[in-house]
């Protein structure tokens, strides 16, 4: 699936965009974070707030969404746009 | 309000200005429906308390901006009985004084428009995903905190 990262977010982790495929144990948004964040220290700095927000194919969502069958999934800060 | 014709709708996300005046013409043009027009135009400003910006930067997500907008204009018109709806926003780099988003919101009468756009703006400003870089004049340049009074400003909504 691809994952992209917008914002501080992105600034953390260093790339806007990436595909990764996550093993089955990985079933919602909250475990996709946990995921990342032990592939590296990017991740964890990406994540150490809890305030990072999902979106599934365009869609907020809550960290207990499931991911299974999404194309996008998309982490970002609180939105500041208006 | 006729369940019928669909409600004239402008959703645009762009890096060049725009201007009201144009907007409010091209949603009016040839109708004889419209009573009420209410316009916000959201501005950068020059300063935020005691520190002076020098511009901000807006990134936003494409597809998903305007999916959400979408979604909160289709539920202003099934909420009131508004008959023209016109949501722009600027991304890139903007300084101060420069336009950033404008909601044009049309009825009949004027209690639907200015409701339909301080809804759709309380709701893009909490939901929409864009995020504003600030750059100050003293030379930093920090991402913009979202605001509590911002999410506050949608419970209003939910009980109406």
């Amino acid at each position: 699936m691809k994952i992209l990262y917008f914002a501080w977010v992105r600034e953390r982790v260093g790339k806007a965009e990436e595909e990764v495929e996550p093993p089955a144990s990985v079933k919602t948004v909250a475990d996709l974070m946990q995921w990342l964040v032990g592939r590296g220290e990017e991740y964890a700095r990406a994540f150490e707030k809890p305030v990072v927000r999902a979106a599934i194919d365009h869609t907020h969502v809550k960290p207990d969404a499931a991911i299974a069958g999404a194309r996008e999934i998309a982490f970002f800060p609180p939105m500041t746009g208006g | 309000m006729s369940a019928a014709a669909p409600v004239p709708t402008t959703i645009r996300l762009q890096e060049r200005d725009f201007d009201v005046a144009a907007e409010i013409a091209a949603l009016t043009r040839g109708r004889s429906d419209i009573g009420a027009v209410v316009t916000f135009s959201g501005i950068c400003r020059g300063g935020e308390g005691s520190e002076a910006i020098a511009a901000l930067t807006l990134e936003h997500y494409p597809g998903m901006a305007e999916a959400e907008i979408r979604r909160h204009v289709d539920e202003a018109i099934a909420r009131w009985p508004l008959t023209g709806v016109t949501v722009i926003h600027r991304y890139g780099r903007l300084v101060p004084g420069e336009n950033i988003v404008l909601v044009v919101t049309a009825s009949a009468h004027r209690q639907a428009a200015f409701q339909g756009a301080e809804f759709l703006m309380d709701y893009l400003k909490a939901n929409a995903p864009f995020w504003k870089r600030e750059e100050r004049r003293a030379g930093a340049a920090t991402w913009v905190e979202a605001h509590r009074r911002d999410d506050e400003a949608l419970t209003r909504w939910k009980d109406a």
